[in-house]
C-alpha cells in the first residue's frame, strides 16, 4: 500500500545569479517499507525530506505534481492543516538531537508534552506513556532519564530519545535525516537496530536519508541515488553493490575497503551529462 | 631511531574535582616516514594526543620527543617548522574573513620565508588546486577545496610531520578519496612522517602501516594493518571495533 | 568595459588579484545592502547631512552669529527667514546648518574613541584570559554601573564644560559595552580552529588579536556604534540642553533647543526645529545600522 505519493518534486531558491534548483523533479512512493535516499552534500537528499513536510523557508520555492499523504494532497493544505501532519501523521529526526531537543526542559516534560499534543490524556496517562515510549528505544531506566535534561545525554541516548518522541503520537511515516552520523560506530548499530525494530513492527513507512552507501545497503529495502538534485538511479539496497549509474559506481569504488587494500583511490570523474539526463522516478 | 616518540603521556583538562583525564599513559613511536594512526570512539582521548603534542593543549605530563630532542613545554618556533597539523572541520579551520592568499601568505611570512609569491603558487599547485582559487575567500571554497588550503598551510612551513585530524571526516566519500590521494602523495613526494586520527578503520587502514586503538583515554592495543585486515585482534574492545566497522 | 561585464567582473567567484577580490566583495556587500531600503534611506539622509557641512558657509542663507533684535522670534517663513529666527533674532536654518558640523564632529570623535577603546580592553581581556580578564572586566563593571549622563555630567563637571569635555565624557561612558560585546565574540573566537592553526605557525597574541581576532568583532562594533549614534547625539544634545557642552553662542541642537525652551509656548518653532534634526539625524543613523547588520554578519556573506 501507497502511504506518501511524490510526483515531479522541485525545490528551487532564487540568488543573485538566477533561480537555484536545489532538488529538480524527483518522483517516488514510499509504501510500508524502508526507503533510502543517498547523495553528497549538495544532491538535495535533505531538501526533499524537508519539502514533503513543507519545511523549505522563504524565499524557498517547493512545487510538485503532487505530494499525497495516503491520498491527500500536502500541497493544498493551509499551514494549520499541515502542522497537524507533521509530528502526528509524518515525524522527522534530524541529524543532531542536541539542536532538536529543548534544553530548558526535562525530557521527561517534553515527552508527556508530545503526548498530551497528540492524545488527550491526564499527566499521568501520559507520563506511562512516556515510560513506555523510552522503553521501546530499549531505555531502561526511564524514570532516571525523564528527570534529566538533554544535555546531560549522550549522543546515543539523545537520539534514541528523539526517535521515542517522534514516535509518541504513532505516526505513518518516519523522515530520518542522517539520524546516526554523529554517533560513534557501535552506538549507531543500536539505534538503527532500534529504528529498524520499530519500523518493523509498528508498519511504517521510513525514508532514511544518509550519505553512507554501506550504511543505507544495510539498512533499507530500496534506494534512491541522488545527484545534483535528480535521483539517477533506483535499486534495490542488497543489490546496491550491483548498481550500474557510473555515478553510483564512482561512489561505491571510492570508499576506503579493509578488505580490498589499494595504493591509490578511484576518484570519481563527474561528468555534466549526469545532471543534464532526466530523472529516475522512484515511483512503484 | 623514531621521527615521533610519545612516553607515559598523561594530559588532563580542569583541576581539583573538576580535573578529567583525557589521556592516560600513552605511549608510542613513529618511524621516519612512517604512518601511524589513532582510533577510538569521540571521547577516548585520540584528538587529544594530537593536540597535547603540538602545545594546544598546555597541561600534560610524560616525554615527547621529536627528531631525538625532547619536547619542552613552551614550543619554540622551530618546533612548528617540523610539526604541522590538519584540523577535522574545514570549515571551521580557516579564518572567514582571510582569502586564501592571505592564510597562505601569512603563514609563509611566520615561518620567516622570503619569497612569499613564488611559494605561493607552489603550494597551491602542490595540494591540486591552482592559481584560480588563490584569491577566493573560504565561502567561495567547497569543503574539499577548503580542506586542501587547510593542508597547504600546514605544508608551507615545509615540515616533517604532518598530524592529520580526522581530516575527511566532514567531507563527502568521493571528495575523501581525493583528499586521502592527495596526502598519498604529498608523503611520497615530501618524505613526511604521518599521525592521523580516525574513527574510520577504512580510512586508517588505507593511509597508516600501524595503528593504536584507544578506549577511555588509554591506548588498549598497537598493532599493524596487516593484523587490522585480517581482523587479527587482541583486546575485546579492539574485537569489537572490527566488528561493527566491518558489518559492511 | 561595457556596465555588463563590469557587473560580471564584480560578481566573479574566481578574482585574479588581491584588488580584484577585495572590490568584488565590496560590490556585493553593497547589493546585499541596496536590498535594504530603510538603509539606503539612511545613508541618503547621512550623505545630506555631510554635504551640509561641508558646504555649509556657502547654502546658509545668513551668518550664524549675526543677531537681529529687530526682527527675533519671527515665525516659520518670514521673508529670508525659512524656520524663522530666535531670541536674539538669528536665523535658525543657517544655525541648524553650521550645528550639523558640530553633531558631525562629536559623532566621528565618539565614534574613533569609544569602540577603539572598547574593542581593545574586550579583546585583550577575553584573549588573555585569567587575572588580566578579571581586572579589566571589573573596571568595565565599574563603568557600566553608574547611569551614563549622570556619569558623563560628573566628568563634564570635573573637566570643565566645553564640546571636546563633553566628547571625551561621552567616550569614557560609552565603552564599556563595547568591550563586553568584543569580550563575548572573542571568547568564542579563541577557541576556534582557525586560531589554533594559526598559533601553530608560531604566531604571537599581539598578531592574533589584531589580525585574527579584529576583524571580526569590527563588523559586529561598527553596527553597534552606528545603532549607537542616536544615543550619542542625544547625550551630546542633552548635555548642551543643561549648558555643559558646546557654549553660547556656538550653535549646537542641544544648546538650540535648551535656549529656546523658554519660549515653547508661543514661539514653538525655536526648540522644534533643532529637535527635528536631532530626530532625523538619529533615525538614519538607526536605520544604517540596521542594514550594516546584514550586510556584516560574516556568516552571511555566503549568499
Amino acid at each position: 500500500m501507497t502511504l506518501l505519493d511524490v510526483e515531479n518534486l522541485w525545490v528551487q531558491f532564487p540568488t543573485r545569479q538566477g533561480v537555484f534548483d536545489a532538488v529538480r523533479g524527483v518522483s517516488f512512493t514510499l509504501g510500508k517499507e524502508r526507503l533510502g535516499i543517498v547523495g553528497e552534500s549538495g544532491s538535495g537528499k535533505s531538501m526533499t525530506g524537508r519539502a514533503i513536510l513543507r519545511l523549505i523557508r522563504p524565499p524557498g520555492i517547493v512545487r510538485a505534481d503532487r505530494i499525497a499523504l495516503e491520498g491527500v494532497d500536502l500541497l493544498g493544505m493551509t499551514e494549520k492543516e499541515m502542522r497537524a501532519v507533521r509530528g502526528q501523521r509524518i515525524s522527522m529526526v534530524m541529524q543532531d538531537p542536541k539542536f532538536s531537543l529543548n534544553p530548558v526542559m526535562t525530557i521527561g516534560d517534553q515527552l508527556i508534552e508530545a503526548y498530551r499534543l497528540a492524545n488527550k490524556s491526564d499527566r499521568k496517562g501520559a507520563k506511562q506513556a512516556a515510560l513506555d515510549a523510552l522503553a521501546s528505544v530499549s531505555i531502561r531506566d526511564g524514570e532516571r532519564v525523564m528527570r534529566a535534561y538533554p544535555h546531560e545525554m549522550s549522543g546515543g541516548m539523545g537520539q534514541r530519545i528523539m526517535i521515542a518522541m517522534m514516535l509518541i503520537p504513532g505516526p505513518q511515516i518516519l523522515i530520518a535525516d542522517e539520524p546516526t552520523s554523529a554517533l560513534d560506530v557501535s552506538v549507531q548499530r543500536q539505534v538503527l537496530a532500534i529504528m529498524d525494530d520499530l519500523v518493523t513492527s509498528r508498519g511504517m513507512g521510513l525514508i532514511f536519508i544518509s550519505h553512507d552507501l554501506n550504511l543505507v545497503a544495510d539498512f533499507c529495502d530500496r534506494v534512491l541515488i541522488m545527484y545534483a538534485g535528480r535521483v539517477v538511479e533506483v535499486c534495490r539496497a542488497d543489490r546496491l553493490h550491483e548498481a550500474t549509474h557510473p555515478y553510483t559506481r564512482g561512489l561505491l569504488n571510492s570508499l576506503p575497503r579493509l578488505d580490498e587494500p589499494r595504493e591509490r583511490l578511484s576518484v570519481l570523474k563527474r561528468d555534466p551529462a549526469w545532471s543534464e539526463a532526466p530523472g529516475v522516478s522512484g515511483r512503484i | 631511531m623514531s621521527m615521533l616518540s610519545v612516553e607515559h603521556l598523561n594530559v588532563w583538562f580542569g583541576k581539583g574535582h573538576n580535573r578529567v583525564d583525557a589521556v592516560t599513559d600513552a605511549s608510542f613511536d613513529v618511524a621516519p616516514g612512517e604512518s601511524f594512526g589513532l582510533v577510538g570512539e569521540s571521547g577516548s582521548g585520540k584528538s587529544t594526543i594530537l593536540r597535547a603534542i603540538t602545545g594546544l593543549v598546555p597541561t600534560w605530563s610524560g616525554r615527547i620527543t621529536v627528531d631525538g630532542q625532547d619536547v619542552a613545554k613552551k614550543r619554540h618556533r622551530s618546533f612548528y617548522k617540523t610539526v604541522q597539523m590538519v584540523f577535522q572541520d574545514p570549515y571551521a579551520s580557516l579564518h572567514p574573513r582571510h582569502s586564501v592568499d592571505a592564510v597562505l601568505g601569512e603563514t609563509l611570512h611566520l615561518h620567516g620565508f622570503r619569497d612569499i609569491d613564488a611559494r605561493v603558487v607552489r603550494l597551491l599547485d602542490d595540494v591540486g588546486l591552482g592559481q584560480k582559487f588563490r584569491f577566493r575567500f573560504p565561502h567561495q571554497l567547497s569543503g574539499g577545496q577548503r580542506q586542501r588550503v587547510a593542508i597547504a598551510r600546514a605544508l608551507a612551513a615545509e615540515p616533517r610531520i604532518l598530524l592529520l585530524d580526522e581530516p575527511t571526516s566532514a567531507l563527502d566519500v568521493s571528495v575523501q578519496a581525493e583528499i586521502l590521494n592527495l596526502l598519498t602523495d604529498l608523503r611520497a613526494e615530501h618524505g613526511l612522517t604521518y599521525v592521523m586520527v580516525s574513527h574510520d578503520l577504512a580510512v586508517v587502514g588505507h593511509v597508516c602501516a600501524r595503528l593504536a586503538v584507544m578506549k577511555d583515554s588509554r591506548i588498549v592495543e598497537i598493532m599493524d594493518v596487516d593484523s587490522l585486515r585480517a581482523k587479527r585482534a587482541n583486546h575485546p574492545y579492539s574485537q569489537e571495533l572490527l566488528r561493527n566497522s566491518v558489518g559492511a | 568595459m561595457t556596465e555588463q561585464t563590469l557587473r560580471q567582473w564584480l560578481l566573479t567567484e574566481t578574482p585574479t588579484s588581491r584588488r580584484h577580490a577585495r572590490f568584488s566583495a565590496l560590490y556585493k556587500g553593497w547589493l546585499s545592502f541596496r536590498g535594504n531600503s530603510m538603509a539606503v534611506i539612511g545613508l541618503v539622509i547621512l550623505v545630506a547631512l555631510l554635504l551640509v557641512a561641508l558646504f555649509a558657509p556657502l547654502i546658509s542663507p545668513h551668518d550664524p552669529f549675526v543677531q537681529d533684535l529687530a526682527n527675533r522670534l519671527a515665525p516659520l517663513g518670514t521673508d529670508s527667514h525659512v524656520l524663522g529666527t530666535d531670541s536674539l533674532g538669528r536665523d535658525i536654518l543657517s544655525r541648524l546648518i553650521h550645528g550639523s558640523r558640530i553633531t558631525l564632529y562629536i559623532v566621528a570623535l565618539v565614534a574613533l574613541i569609544a569602540p577603539v577603546a572598547g574593542l581593545l580592553v574586550g579583546t585583550i581581556s577575553g584573549y588573555a584570559g585569567g587575572w588580566i580578564d578579571t581586572i579589566l572586566m571589573r573596571i568595565t563593571d565599574i563603568f557600566l554601573a553608574f547611569p551614563r549622563l549622570v556619569l558623563a555630567l560628573a566628568f563634564v563637571a570635573a573637566l570643565g564644560a566645553g564640546i571636546e569635555n563633553a566628547v571625551l565624557a561621552i567616550s569614557l561612558t560609552a565603552w564599556p559595552p563595547y568591550a563586553r560585546i568584543a569580550r563575548a565574540e572573542t571568547l568564542t573566537i579563541r577557541g576556534s580552529d582557525y586560531i589554533s592553526a594559526i598559533r601553530l605557525q608560531g604566531a604571537g597574541p599581539m598578531r592574533i588579536i589584531t589580525k585574527h581576532i579584529w576583524p571580526l568583532c569590527v563588523s559586529s562594533l561598527i553596527v553597534r556604534v552606528t545603532l549607537d549614534m542616536a544615543g550619542i547625539i542625544l547625550a551630546a544634545a542633552g548635555l548642551g540642553f543643561l549648558g555643559l557642552g558646546a557654549q553660547p553662542p556656538s550653535p549646537e541642537w542641544g544648546a538650540m533647543i535648551s535656549d529656546g525652551r523658554r519660549f515653547i509656548l508661543d514661539h514653538w518653532w525655536v526648540a522644534t526645529m533643532p529637535g527635528l534634526a536631532i530626530f532625523i539625524v538619529s533615525l538614519a543613523f538607526n536605520l544604517l545600522g540596521d542594514g550594516l547588520r546584514d550586510v556584516l554578519d560574516p556568516k552571511d556573506s555566503g549568499l
